[in-house]
């Protein structure tokens, strides 16, 4: 009777050592004459926690983690493999606040399957969507989307729907759907995890949107710093196309679509979707004007649908059990799900996948437990580098699209960075302008030369060099960038810089306001 | 200067991609995955099988940061710096790195290790990160900084 064990192989759990521990599992339990059926999952989503190691038991999988390879021994002696006591033991996963306060629809599958299985996928409600999007013409299908409510989760939120139903009234002799899987924004990994964990679920909502719109070829464009995500996605694709759910004649339907992967090189502006566009086309990874909108004149000057790996993972759920069941989750113009990550110096960082409307104030506390060090949060960057620094009088307000763009923040991809009251906000304010200039394309002249003239007023203000002049030419540059920018690198770099200095004045060496900024 | 068999390699990889639409950067990668860097001198090679300018593809292959054009050191080190990194201490540990290896950065004169910044791995809930000869590292400190180095070294 072999023991059932997960494993992780999420890059975040091999980063803490998930195959050493994998490895030293299998090797002792042989020792020991157990029979052992080790899966390597996808993870859970807390970090925390990881490696985290689970066993099937027979009242569900029980949770013991963070797992080291000196912990396997003492793990073996306990006869953990029964769900025995330890005090690495969690309890049942199922049952974990954590996982039990979310609403996982669609991270459903995260570190329960083995990313690679097709069985597995299938056995939980995969290519379900697909199979109902073929029964359905391609209006429908369409409309299923624009009825969901469902708004690119990359971070602009444009109503998918739009985009797709653009594109497929387009006629043009190729169009192709284009994956953005290039998450460059440092605290996101939802993309990733999604490539790596479940990226069966990325292949059905592309093949959904290619069928939807008449597109016979798609990539997926992943950043060169993700090698787990790109070579899991070929594997994956490799298996969907041998499985009929890709290529000539998908589900023989008489429908076609081809995927592949493209390797990005390191390029964050490469995330601007026509920046991307181009460097798919093998050229620089420059910023090209709008219009023409990508959904009309995008890949090879086609019409192409754009998505965040989110968005289009979103759709299978969405054609599976319709559009209103997705949309009864949200609130105001927010509907569905975001899949968010808490990171940086968090006490519990982690994946959390909640309906719009929670507050950051819950996701930090409650379930985050407060910062890492133990010390008063001081500043939370949400929505990626260039989101604004969100101080506690905001912590309040229900991350909603609307709500947040109220109040001059950004929910974005759903990132959240937590620092604590050791942040020196004027260092992370030029740092923004500092990777800007770094990052910058080169083509507009707000974004390539301000960023560095950012950094050199910044540096200027810190050193008491007239500082009421440098504030005021800093809020100038900024106003600048922000209004003559190509694209959200240029335009959207302001966002931290000024809310640093709006919110935490005292960084930069300079006095509160005596009217605050409300 | 790549020798004979080395040009014979380039031709050899540009021809396997050169049907692919937008085909230059899948080549480069693959140049720079047999070659550890994109060589001088594979350039007029793939412009000319491309029918590209070398302008063109020397253009390409230096706006990403990805592509190098000179080999890296035996041992590289990666440290993200950015802000999910940088609120866990990822300046301190670059700090430390530098003091280890190499000054601000770069290739160390011997060729033994390059340290470069890195600006994330999606590693974010699990900071500070980094890479070590394509191996990930998370929660890394000074201390596990100097063991996974010393270890990385005794095995190159």
């Amino acid at each position: 009777m072999s023991i059932k064990l997960f494993v992780p192989r999420d890059s975040a759990a091999l980063a803490l050592g998930a195959d050493e521990v994998a490895a030293a599992l299998l090797a002792q339990a042989k020792e020991r004459g157990l029979d052992i059926d080790l899966v390597r999952n996808s993870s859970r989503g807390m970090f925390w926690l990881e490696p985290l190691v689970e066993v099937q038991t027979p009242a569900g999988r029980v949770a013991y983690g963070p797992v080291t390879p000196e912990d396997v021994a003492g793990l073996l002696h306990a006869q953990f493999q029964t769900g025995a006591n330890h005090p690495l033991r969690q309890g049942l996963t199922d049952e974990l606040a954590y996982l039990k306060n979310q609403e996982r629809l669609t991270f459903a599958r995260m570190g329960i399957t083995d990313p690679l299985s097709l069985d597995d996928y299938e056995a939980h409600e995969g290519f379900a969507g697909l199979r109902r999007a073929l029964s359905l013409s391609t209006t429908e299908v369409v409309q299923q989307v624009l009825d969901s409510g469902l708004r690119g989760r990359g971070g602009a939120a444009f109503p998918a729907g739009i985009k797709w139903k653009t594109v497929a009234a387009a006629s043009a002799p190729q169009k192709y759907i284009v994956c953005n899987a290039d998450e460059g924004d440092s605290g996101t990994y939802s993309d990733r995890m999604t490539m790596e964990g479940d990226p069966f679920m990325l292949i059905e909502g592309m093949a959904i949107a290619a069928i939807a719109t008449g597109a016979t070829q798609g990539y997926v464009y992943i950043r060169s710093e993700y090698p787990d995500a790109i070579s899991t996605m070929r594997e994956a694709i490799v298996k969907a196309t041998v499985a009929g759910f890709l290529g000539a004649d998908i589900l023989k339907s008489g429908k076609t679509f081809y995927l592949e992967v493209r390797k990005a090189a390191g390029a964050y502006v490469c995330g601007e979707e026509t920046a991307m566009l181009e460097s798919i086309e093998g050229k620089r990874g420059v910023v090209r004007a709008k219009p023409p909108i990508p959904a009309l004149k995008g890949l090879f000057d086609q019409p192409t649908v754009i998505n965040n790996v989110i968005t289009f993972a979103s759709v299978p759920i969405i054609l599976a059990r319709g559009a209103a069941f997705y949309k009864n989750y949200g609130m105001g113009r927010s509907h569905g799900t975001l899949p968010f990550q808490l990171t940086g110096n968090v006490k519990h960082g982690g994946l959390i996948e909640k309906a719009f409307g929670i507050t950051l104030r819950q996701l930090m506390f409650d379930l985050g437990g407060g910062s890492a060090s133990g010390r008063p949060i001081k500043a939370v960057q949400v929505g990626g580098p260039l989101g604004a620094y969100v101080p506690e009088r905001y912590w309040d307000v229900p991350m909603d699209y609307e709500a947040y763009a109220a109040v001059g923040i950004t929910v974005g991809h759903g990132g959240i960075v937590v620092h604590d009251d050791t942040a020196d906000m004027s260092k992370l304010a030029r740092y923004a302008m500092e990777f800007c200039a770094i990052e910058s394309c080169g083509k507009c002249t707000p974004c390539r030369i301000g960023s560095t003239r950012g950094v050199e007023v910044i540096d200027r203000l810190k050193r008491g060099d007239n500082p009421p002049q440098q504030e005021e030419l800093l809020r100038d540059l900024c106003d600048t960038m922000l209004h003559g920018s190509l694209c959200a690198l240029g335009g959207m770099t302001p966002n931290p810089v000024l809310s640093a200095l709006n919110y935490y004045p005292q960084d930069f060496g300079l006095a509160m306001p005596a009217t605050g900024v409300a | 200067m790549l020798t004979a068999l080395n040009l014979e390699t380039v031709e050899r990889l540009v021809l396997a991609k050169q049907h692919l639409p937008g085909a230059l950067l899948p080549i480069l990668h693959d140049i720079q995955e047999h070659f550890g860097y994109v060589p001088d001198d594979a350039v007029p090679l793939i412009a000319q099988q491309l029918n590209l300018s070398r302008a063109e593809v020397h253009g390409v292959v230096t706006f990403y940061h990805f592509f190098r054009q000179e080999p890296a050191g035996q041992q590289m080190v990666q440290i993200c710096r950015a802000e999910a990194c940088q609120s866990m201490g990822a300046d301190k540990l670059w700090a430390h790195a530098c003091s280890r290896l190499v000054n601000q950065g770069g290739t160390t004169a011997d060729g033994a290790s390059t340290l470069e910044p890195v600006y994330c791995l999606g590693l974010c809930s699990s900071s500070p990160a980094m890479v070590v000869n394509d191996k990930l590292h998370a929660r890394v400190d000074a201390d596990k900084f100097d063991r996974l180095v010393a270890a990385a070294r005794s095995v190159a």
